[in-house]
């Protein structure tokens, strides 16, 4: 649905975007990932069409954002950063304004309006002048007109940006539930949401993609994914210690916690096995020696060490 | 009265209302869709807020106790308004149209909703004139309520009422140049008093540039050259509006107006695309 393909924006002598390309497809949700600064706002700009792009090129579903700017525009709902609307207007008015611009029928635009007050929970504000709203409800109005035209495409930047942990949730539910039947984009720098809502995650920085993948695949590439973590009761520390590292399945160990009948260590599976094989030979090992088994689990990447590790090149030059 | 009545109602009243509708006809079956909608927007929102209200009521009291105190309508016993009242409007209307276009684009820009309008599948001229001629309803409307000047004018005398009409003419095509000039001035700032300022500037220059003495000193400076003395004062806004108002309808004259317009109408597009990159 969403093709991008070498997409590079300058701005005067300094590269925002550099040499860009991926795809969504329809069904799927992708989390765009990135420190402030990386780009990710340049980008959904210009897949909207709003910023012309230095190079490269990007169609939605066949139409080229450039030369045929408008059946292009046609399939996309857009989600601005920060959310700007009218505020002279109420929020009905603006999304019939919506409507209006975005092509529905005129046959159709009060059922398409009564679906976005429904679908983005604005029943109690509908009449309300669009200056008087909270934050929240501003958000879920610009949404709202975003999916008036139940477009194909939706690029969202940002969208649960100033929510409270409720909205947030609803937000997601959203994202989730209209991506079983379209292709979004939506950034954030929040990397529960991609967890919770994303059926692919890239991660750009500095204008350049560092990372693509399902969540679980890059959770993969954390320094820690795979680690399986024991703690062990009844032998000296020490004691244990030698038992586990006599174990073929295990590579090596860090013990964060030795006592006197107690130790946590943290051991990396042996080349060839696999962390499940590691934690089963440490449950064997446990029961032959009689040992109580506290804890023992095998560590998942976090997302925010992948991200950290990176968009460190970043910060590296930065200091 | 009567008679002063019946002769504005068919000389003024009667063109104001073919314009109208002209206007209205054009709109609901020639101009795109997307036009309408921007302009139906822009006009609620220009007569929900204060601004129309404030600009329109300045501009009358103004306009019309500048004729009355100083230009002397009355005692002047002439049944010709040029004198008296054309020859001070565009004055008012280098002040007036900018205030009524600076939130054109600049709050547009400032709010970030252009970003949600030139996202929308719309073309960008279609937005540029939504919003421009929904400013010139506000600028049309401070025309038509004049009409009292008008009438009293009838009452006194009776004066040519086309030549008046045409007075009429030209100040709107002043106004709308000035508000064509304050189109593109704003499309290149999000802050309205540097849109506002900054138009005042241009449109009192390109209205100066007209005057006798400039076009009388580039002669002297340029005696060889009278070319670029006519040249520069057949740019200037004032020469073809006085032109007109003198009751001689002249095309080269409304094409001068309608070009000028067009061009500015372009450069606010142009000047929204560099803003943009």
């Amino acid at each position: 649905m969403i093709e991008v393909r070498n997409l590079s924006k300058h701005f005067g002598g300094k590269v925002a975007v550099d040499q860009l390309s991926f795809t969504v497809k329809k069904g799927e949700v992708l989390g765009f990932l990135g420190p402030n600064g990386a780009g990710k706002s340049t980008t959904m700009r210009m897949i909207t069409g709003y910023l012309p792009m230095t190079g490269g090129s990007v169609s939605i579903g066949g139409a080229d954002v450039v030369d045929d700017e408008l059946t292009a525009k046609s399939r996309i709902g857009y989600l601005p950063e920060n959310a700007p609307l009218y505020n002279d207007m109420s929020v009905e008015g603006f999304l019939r304004f919506a409507a209006e611009l975005r092509q529905v029928p005129a046959s159709q635009i009060k059922a398409a309006v009564d679906k976005a007050v429904e679908t983005c929970f604005l029943q109690s504000v509908r009449q309300q002048s669009i200056d008087t709203l909270s934050k929240g409800y501003r958000h879920r109005t610009c949404l709202a007109q975003s999916i008036i035209h139940d477009p194909d495409v939706l690029i969202l930047d940002e969208p649960t940006d100033g929510l409270d942990p409720n909205q947030k949730h609803e937000a997601r539910e959203l994202i989730r539930r209209m991506g079983k039947d379209k292709a979004i984009i939506f950034s954030t720098h929040i990397l529960e949401e991609v967890d919770a809502a994303c059926s692919r995650a890239i991660i750009i920085d500095q204008g350049r993609i560092v990372a693509d993948g399902t969540p679980d695949e890059l959770k993969q590439q954390a320094a820690h994914a795979g680690v399986v973590v024991a703690r062990l009761r009844g032998l000296a520390g020490t004691g244990i210690k030698q038992e586990l590292e006599r174990l073929s399945e295990c590579k090596s160990l860090e013990v964060s916690d030795s006592g006197e009948d107690i130790i946590c260590a943290r051991v990396d599976p042996a080349k060839g096995k696999t962390s499940e094989d590691l934690s089963s030979a440490i449950f064997r090992m446990a029961v032959d020696k009689n040992l109580t088994v506290e804890e023992l689990r095998i560590e998942e990447g976090r997302l925010d060490d992948v991200f950290r590790q990176v968009t460190q090149s970043d910060t590296a030059t930065k200091a | 009265m009567g008679n002063a009545i019946n002769n504005v109602l068919l000389d003024f009243a009667l063109p104001s209302l073919v314009v109208c509708l002209v206007f209205l006809v054009l709109l609901k079956f020639v101009a795109p869709p997307a036009v309408r909608t921007v302009f139906k927007r822009e006009v609620r929102s220009y007569f929900m807020s204060p601004i129309a209200y404030v600009c329109v009521v300045t501009f009358l009291l103004v306009s019309n106790g500048i004729s009355f105190w100083f230009g002397g309508v009355v005692e002047r016993g002439e049944a010709d308004l040029y004198m008296s009242y054309f020859q001070y409007l565009p004055w008012f209307f280098i002040v007036v149209a900018p205030a009524v276009g600076m939130r054109l684009w600049s709050e547009e820009q400032r709010l970030g909703t252009m970003e949600l309008m030139l996202t929308m599948p719309i073309a960008p001229w279609q937005a540029i004139l939504g919003k421009y001629l929904a400013a010139s309803v506000v600028l049309f409307s401070m025309l038509v309520l004049s009409f009292p000047i008008v009438l009293t004018v009838n009452y006194l005398g009776s004066p040519d009422n086309g030549v008046m009409l045409s007075g009429f003419v030209a100040s709107l095509l002043v106004a709308l140049s000035f508000l064509s000039i304050t189109s593109l001035v704003s499309a290149f700032t999000r802050s309205q008093i540097v849109a506002l300022l900054i138009s005042i500037g241009l449109c009192l220059f390109v209205w100066l540039v007209g005057l006798q003495p400039v076009s009388d000193s580039l002669l002297k400076v340029f005696p060889s050259m009278p070319w670029i003395s006519s040249f520069v004062s057949g740019l200037s806004v004032l020469t073809h509006f006085n032109e007109l108002s003198k009751g001689i309808l002249v095309s080269r004259d409304l094409v001068f107006f309608l070009s000028f317009i067009g061009f500015c109408l372009f450069g606010t597009a142009v000047g929204l695309r560099l803003n943009r990159s």
